[in-house]
């Protein structure tokens, strides 16, 4: 009886112990089935075939594919629509669809102020950010300018008429224009020409169309050292490609300091295990041989970031470019 | 003599069996490709760009160069057998391929094609193996006006060629350009003309969209009105008799795929341009110095070569400055532009130093994948003949498919293919009303690129148009506007002759 009356006792122990053992086992089995890509990814462009995020996305697709990484591909899709608002809503009607991400510009912040559209960077999943791309100041090697001050002289004597080439209106190259234009007391001085892309902004000016460029490294690099020279980094630190060229930190303004992030977003609301998936993903790309070569040889910064951080980032971009739209006049508060 | 030694270390290269596979390889996937509407070597060059991801870098760019190569051959088959561009670049082909294909003369047009686009191909190669590094010097110079110019150009030679009706034709245009028009501002990057936000709007009009619509979907409306009844049309023999004749008759358009192939050299050299504007100029050009002018449009072989062998010239043209300034000639050199990033090749006149192989491989390659394309093209032509024989019960539904998928695959929006039937319902009443369908084309792949040099320019010279005429600055705008303005003037004479005697005659 006694054993009985113990047993009996023990029935409930039993019962919860058998409930939790199950608890933890289903755990432990949906832990180890962790979210898979069951479909292709969509991997969403915000820009045409062939500009700098579309070269980085093929890129990337190279390494995952390459290594493995994934269990099914990843499609690149062009959506170069309105500077990105065609990505960008095409990302918000996708909700909780943990099969397609977004590989981003500084559009990214800029193209939703801007346009008003119903979606900006908090109606996205941020997951990953993999490097942020360098300025710099560049002049033909015909000029004959050779630092800042050459430079403000020529830019002074043309009287309004200096053109500084660059990629589409009210995008990177136009806010370092301006923030340019602000710091040397240059303003109304310099005409800003939008081109389609970064190489035909520095094919413009290594054919003397244009006076000047705001150009990425990479996007120079074709014309260096024979047609284009740059003259200043809009780096904290020197570029360790460009050794010789000073910051305009050293010049003197601290303030011209200007990147342009390449970062992966997924719609709103996905998963939870999707997005360690991806992190993970990236995670592994963004430390990689293959991407640590890539960005040393065109003196991209390697900047991995994810999780809360990279949500702060984001914010701090945004009022950033916010603040620096109004500057221009082109956002009202 | 440098370069033939450099010419013949990389055939050598291209020799390899690796690399030689890989251009065969990549010619028949191009042939393949550019017949099949929509799919063109754009789309076709990024969807492959995965696979060479396991070879070196030199072997991938020969299999995608091979890729480009063949799509040029192929575009002109759906033109020729079925009135459907694959591409922009094969709207011109439509023109007298078509005609000739329901005459009954499908093979010879494809025979001439083929040719044409060897010849013109070749031409091209060795222009670009003796002369790419001054050449790149000669395309910076092409900027904002001077593109704007050559634009002008291309509308310029082809005015007058429009049909009977100029007031229809300037219709045609100005509806091409008005679509042209649709989705994002060039130079403000904001929205304009999207319906009040239609996403489908963002991105603009397709041109493929347009084509697709108006010639494949168009001519199945049309098709299905004659009731299917004219089975016989698409009868068509083919052998190697037929072939030897062909080329026999080739002779007669030597020195029009000779002007072909210089002008769509040059013109796909130019940043921007590309073999689009080379093939409707060229055929253009034939037609004015053609014996026969009113023989075109009705089944010309001249026709058929003039864009075929521009477009060839041409996309061999447009890889220059792709390697030697790292900007794209054309959309297919960019996503190829962006494959050399992604396998860590800056282009450049370093390029040409450091990495000789791949540089000198490439080259080498062009011919070899050349002369495979024209191989694989000649033997491709039975197997369409044979699909024209096929009772249109049948074809039509397969064409609406292929039709479908073409629009399709470009922006991957269900919203074009929509679209593309609305422009099918276009192209029918177009071709009731005897309207002509090409202008429209032209203005809407020509209308982006002529808005946006048109505006940089203007922005450069701080409003003033005198940078078009000004022989100081920009000798070879002024000298390229003249030209246009000459042309333009031209059709006009004899209409004003001709007004001025009928006038005469009632008033007598």
């Amino acid at each position: 009886m006694k054993s009985l009356k113990g047993s009996r006792r023990a029935i409930p122990f039993l019962t919860l112990a058998l409930s939790l053992f199950i608890v933890v086992a289903l755990g432990t089995t949906q832990a180890l089935a962790a979210w898979k890509p069951t479909r292709p990814i969509e991997f969403i462009i915000m820009a045409g075939k062939g500009g700098g995020a579309d070269r980085i996305a093929r890129l990337m697709q190279k390494i995952v594919t390459q290594n493995k990484w994934s269990p099914q591909p990843l499609v690149p899709i062009n959506k170069k629509g309105g500077s990105g608002a065609e990505a960008m809503l095409y990302l918000l009607s996708k909700k909780g669809n943990p099969h397609v991400i977004l590989v981003t510009l500084n559009s990214f912040f800029t193209t939703p102020a801007l346009r008003k559209l119903p979606v900006n960077y908090t109606k996205l999943t941020p997951v990953y950010r993999l490097a942020m791309d360098t300025f710099l100041l560049w002049v033909n090697t015909k000029s004959g300018i050779k630092n800042m001050d050459d430079f403000v002289k020529a830019v002074k004597a043309k009287k309004g008429k200096w053109t500084m080439g660059g990629t589409g209106k009210m995008q990177e190259d136009q806010l370092v224009t301006n923030m340019l234009m602000q710091a040397y007391g240059l303003k109304g001085m310099i005409t800003y020409v939008p081109f389609r892309g970064g190489g035909t902004v520095a094919k413009n000016l290594a054919g003397g169309h244009v006076d000047s460029t705001v150009n990425n490294p990479s996007e120079g690099l074709p014309h260096y050292p024979g047609k284009m020279r740059p003259i200043a980094a809009l780096t904290p630190e020197r570029i360790p490609a460009f050794k010789e060229v000073p910051t305009f930190k050293e010049l003197g303004q601290p303030q011209l300091v200007y990147f342009m992030q390449r970062s992966i977003n997924a719609p709103g609301g996905i998963p939870k295990d999707a997005l360690n998936w991806y992190t993970d993903l990236f995670n592994k790309l963004c430390n990689s041989k293959e991407w640590k070569d890539y960005t040393s040889k065109k003196a991209l910064n390697r900047a991995c970031l994810s999780g809360a951080p990279l949500g702060k980032f984001f914010a701090n971009e945004d009022v950033k470019h916010k603040k620096l739209l109004m500057g221009m006049g082109l956002l009202k508060n | 003599m440098e370069i033939l030694g450099n010419l013949f270390y990389g055939l050598g290269i291209a020799l390899s069996p690796q690399n030689l596979l890989m251009a065969l390889f990549g010619v028949v996937l191009g042939v393949a490709i550019g017949a099949m509407p929509g799919l063109g070597s754009v789309n076709g060059v990024a969807i492959l760009l995965p696979i060479t991801f396991a070879v070196p870098p030199t072997s991938a760019i020969i299999f995608l160069a091979a890729i480009y190569y063949g799509a040029m051959y192929g575009g002109a088959i759906s033109s020729i057998t079925l009135n459907i561009p694959g591409a922009s670049t094969a709207v011109a082909t439509t023109f007298d391929g078509y005609p000739l294909a329901r005459r009954g003369k499908a093979a010879d047009a494809l025979v001439t094609a083929a040719v044409a686009s060897f010849i013109g191909g070749t031409f091209s190669i060795v222009l670009f193996t003796f002369f790419a590094p001054p050449l790149a010097e000669f395309a910076l110079r092409f900027g904002p006006p001077e593109e704007f110019a050559v634009v002008l150009l291309a509308y310029a030679t082809f005015a007058g060629l429009g049909g009977e009706s100029p007031l229809k034709t300037l219709i045609a245009t100005m509806l091409g350009l008005l679509m042209s028009t649709v989705g994002t501002d060039i130079v403000s990057g904001s929205p304009r003309l999207i319906f009040g936000g239609i996403t489908g709007f963002y991105h603009g009009i397709n041109f493929l969209v347009l084509a697709i619509g108006i010639y494949g979907v168009g001519e199945i409306f049309y098709t299905l009105e004659e009731g299917f009844k004219t089975k016989e049309r698409y009868q068509a023999k083919l052998g190697v008799q037929e072939i030897i004749s062909t080329l026999k008759n080739l002779r007669q358009c030597t020195a029009t795929i000779m002007r072909g192939s210089l002008l769509g050299f040059f013109v796909g050299m130019l940043p921007a341009a590309g073999a689009t504007p080379a093939s409707f100029m060229s055929y253009s050009i034939a037609k004015r110095f053609a014996k026969n002018p009113q023989e075109f449009g009705k089944g010309a072989l001249e026709g058929v070569a003039a864009p075929e062998c521009a477009n060839n010239a041409a996309s061999t043209g447009s890889m220059l400055p792709m390697l030697t300034l790292g900007i794209p000639g054309s959309p297919t050199t960019a996503v190829m532009l962006g494959a050399l990033f992604v396998w860590g090749l800056v282009p450049g006149p370093r390029l040409f130093v450091e990495n000789a192989e791949f540089v000198w491989g490439l080259t080498g390659s062009l011919y070899i994948a050349n002369t495979m394309a024209v191989i694989v093209a000649i033997f491709a032509v039975p197997i369409f003949i044979w699909m024209l024989r096929m009772p249109m019960t049948i074809l039509a539904p397969i064409i609406l498919v292929v039709c479908a998928v073409g629009g399709f695959s470009p922006t991957q929006d269900m919203f074009d293919v929509y679209l593309m039937f609305i422009f099918g319902a276009v192209g029918y009443i177009f071709r009731k009303l005897d309207y002509p369908l090409a202008p429209m084309v032209l203005a809407l792949v020509l209308g982006g690129l002529t808005e946006r040099t048109f505006r940089q320019s203007m922005i450069m010279s701080h409003g003033s148009p005198g940078i078009f005429f000004d022989f100081a600055g920009h000798p070879i705008a002024a000298v390229l506007m003249m030209v246009s303005v000459v042309l333009f003037v031209l059709p006009l004479i004899p209409m004003i002759f001709r007004f001025r005697v009928s006038r005469a005659g009632t008033s007598a």
